[in-house]
């Protein structure tokens, strides 16, 4: 029984990759157009004076972020998990009806809340805080998406065949309970409706309104609890899952320490948590909670570059696969950035580098290295690895991927060092004082002085979205291509992998 | 105890979480117990103010100003006296921002008027040659929404004990009551009389029409808000 060949069914995958590409192309093209409104403010009004007010920089700014994680990122976890879950595991969503169906009900709920978040974010209904602007309606419906996908993680895991579970495994569980936990407690909030007027009047007002459980600093603390931590488990532990298989899988080379894994994965998991006061430097929250945050940030570069130098070393010996495969020149870019953006954070997070790089534009470069830089290129790359098996079809064009890759990879770099230049030199400007001790510069000053760096800001994000059409043309063209072979047949048993 | 950890995934799931909620519990439930208490001055917004900030929080003001003055020198210069925590004891979401696309605006109160911010919001480019602010002009035919506003005040009140109604201790020693209205119908009686205060300053006539009409604009709202913060 256990010899029969196993076929994987990425009914699912494909859904998701769908909803990846497109939400990608959603969220980066607003990324780049208000980009440009920055170096451009005339471009809030291009539309016409009667929808300005849903193309001005500040409604569209979270349906930006918004788009590129709960959408983009978000859709190529839940896209991976569902291609990369089944062959560790070494079970097919075949195999139960409950959990295709499981699967399916996750794909169409998350469409429909993202449906809700879009119209909802362009309304102007938000909660304010960063990355966890949706209303509370919406954050019932992404908790049950959460939830699906929790038994979908732990369903597949419960009828698996390999026992032990693969370090992707680790990861995608761990982001599995630290959004759950960080999303839940973020988002307490009472709706505005359930207060009764003196004279006993209910339900007044908008139903969907409501104002955090929390006040002050309270807020601010465990908001940036969430909006750090919501970085390591969207942004970093998932994307690792998404590199531990990928890379070897690709290269064909193993894993290059499991002791390493080890030390990185628990350091990460033990560490990232306390490092989210470093977004609170110098505000009201208490001096130890921010010397904590500044202390813990640097000693997460030792289980970030854990993860990074396990996968560079995987490459031992086989360098010249970066030289042939674009796809390998992603991922190894993608760890490279990794590497970088671990330890520009840390940098930041020192006390006295903070007093300059708080609330500049270097934050906004720093998030968009490894952005760009680390998620994007990992789900790229990712797809580019799945699209031939899943589509069983040869991959439309290397040509274009290459092409590709160093497109984008220009773009970030545009984008980086713009947005270094422009925050150094907005903090240094707000702190300058001249020879009688008044203030140097106005506020005006240090606007008017950024906008090259606004402008080459906006061309680097427009290449990396023309790299993503790019790649959105390529999967495409795949996927629509004749098909090569019928089907790919593995192995049931463990060590047929 | 690793391999046998990644046998066990209930096991294994229970000790990552373990490990993550670790430093959630040791950081930030001791902020709680001491809950941030209002400094002497801190009150709670009226109605119109309110509404104001909402309408604030709509626009994503939040995206590109922050609300919280740092403890330098250049900062105090700039901006006023380094923010405090108590003051934000009522600020349910709290706004501090992360960006300084533009200025603070914590205490821009005291140091901008009705006037400024009416001629600001229409065409911010025309006050402050250079700003890359988007112009508000909807903000000047919008009509605010009261209810939800006034339906925030009463939340604030109900479930954590905001003091309205009550006297509340001010800076030169004496104190002051906030009202909030007893229904639905005194709430926009009570939003449109401060509403009528701040339009007496403005100049745009559409607005004050509005006002005289019993209605009130965005902008009356926002500009309520902006002149409380001090």
């Amino acid at each position: 029984m256990e010899n029969r060949p196993l076929e994987y069914d990425y009914t699912v995958a494909k859904m998701f990759m769908l909803t990846t590409i497109v939400l990608g192309i959603v969220g980066m093209t607003i990324g780049v157009f208000i980009a440009f409104e920055l170096a451009f403010p005339g471009l809030n009004t291009i539309f016409g004076h009667t929808i300005a007010e849903y193309t001005a920089f500040g409604r569209l700014r979270p349906l930006h972020t918004d788009s590129v994680a709960f959408g983009f990122t978000v859709s190529g976890i839940f896209a991976t998990w569902y291609y990369v879950g089944q062959r560790v595991l070494k079970v097919s969503m075949a195999e139960s009806k409950f959990l295709m169906f499981i699967g399916k009900l996750q794909f169409w709920l998350y469409v429909l809340g993202v449906a809700a978040a879009v119209v909802s974010l362009f309304m102007g209904y938000t909660s304010s805080k960063e990355y966890a602007e949706f209303e509370w309606p919406v954050d019932i419906a992404i908790v049950v998406v959460w939830v699906l996908w929790g038994v979908s993680i732990f369903g597949l895991i419960g009828i698996r065949r390999e026992k032990s579970l693969y370090i992707s495994i680790w990861y995608y569980i761990a982001t599995f309970l630290g959004v759950g936990m960080l999303y839940l407690f973020n988002n307490m909030e009472i709706p505005t409706m359930l207060a009764t007027s003196p004279i006993g009047e209910t339900n007044i007002g908008d139903w969907f309104h409501s104002i955090s459980m929390y006040a002050g600093t309270n807020d601010a603390l465990v908001q940036w609890w969430y909006g750090h931590n919501a970085v390591a488990f969207v942004f970093t532990v998932p994307i690792i899952a998404m590199i531990y298989y990928f890379l070897p899988k690709e290269s064909g080379q193993a894993i290059y320490s499991y002791k390493l894994s080890l030390l990185s994965f628990w350091g990460l998991m033990f560490v990232y948590l306390w490092a989210g006061g470093h977004h609170l430097l110098y505000s009201t929250v208490p001096d130890w909670v921010q010397t904590m945050g500044s202390i813990f940030s640097i000693v997460l570069i030792l289980p970030s570059w854990g993860s990074a130098i396990n996968m560079l070393l995987t490459m031992k010996g086989e360098w010249q696969q970066v030289a042939a495969s674009p796809l390998i020149k992603f991922m190894v870019l993608a760890s490279t950035f990794y590497m970088f953006s671990t330890l520009e954070g840390p940098i930041q997070a020192i006390k006295s580098v903070n007093a300059i790089a708080h609330f500049t534009n270097w934050i906004v470069g720093h998030v968009h290295d490894g952005t760009l830089g680390w998620v994007g290129f990992m789900i790229i790359a990712s797809l580019f690895h799945m699209a031939p098996r899943v589509f069983k079809r040869e991959l439309y064009s290397k040509g274009l991927m290459a092409a590709q890759f160093w497109i984008q990879t220009l773009g970030i770099v545009l984008y980086f060092t713009s947005m270094w230049i422009a925050g150094i030199t907005q903090g240094m400007m707000w702190r300058a004082h001249d020879e009688f001790g008044n203030l140097a510069y106005s506020f005006m000053d240090t606007v008017n002085v950024l906008h090259p760096y606004y402008a080459l800001r906006g061309v680097g994000g427009l290449l990396y979205l023309t790299g993503f059409l790019m790649f959105a043309y390529n999967i495409y063209k795949t996927m629509s291509s004749r098909p090569v072979e019928e089907s790919e047949l593995q192995n049931a048993s463990p060590m047929g992998a | 105890m690793f391999h046998w950890l990644e046998k066990h995934p209930f096991l294994f799931s229970v000790g990552v979480f373990v490990t993550i909620a670790f430093a959630g519990l040791v950081e930030i439930v001791p902020n709680f117990a001491q809950a941030s208490r209002p400094v002497i001055g801190t009150k709670p917004v009226t109605l119109l103010e309110q509404a104001g900030r909402d309408v604030y929080i709509k626009n994503s003001c939040n995206s590109c100003h922050s609300q919280l003055i740092r403890p330098f020198k250049a900062e105090t210069d700039r901006y006023g006296h380094y923010s405090l925590s108590g003051e934000y004891a009522y600020d349910r979401p709290f706004l501090w921002g992360s960006e300084r696309t533009g200025p603070d605006l914590h205490r821009v109160g005291n140091y901008r008027t009705t006037e400024w911010h009416e001629n600001h919001m229409m065409n911010p480019a025309k006050i402050v040659p250079g700003s890359i602010m988007p112009a508000y002009p909807w903000l000047f035919t919008n009509k605010v929404d009261i209810d939800t506003a006034y339906a925030t005040q009463l939340t604030n009140a109900e479930f954590f004990g905001v003091p309205y109604n009550k006297p509340v201790p001010t800076k030169d020693g004496k104190t002051v009551v906030i009202k909030m209205a007893k229904s639905v119908a005194g709430a926009h009686a009570m939003a449109l009389a401060e509403a009528k205060k701040v339009a007496a300053k403005m100049k745009n006539q559409d607005v004050k029409d509005a006002v005289a009409r019993g209605e009130v604009p965005e902008i009356v709202a926002l500009i309520a808000y902006l002149n409380c913060l001090k």
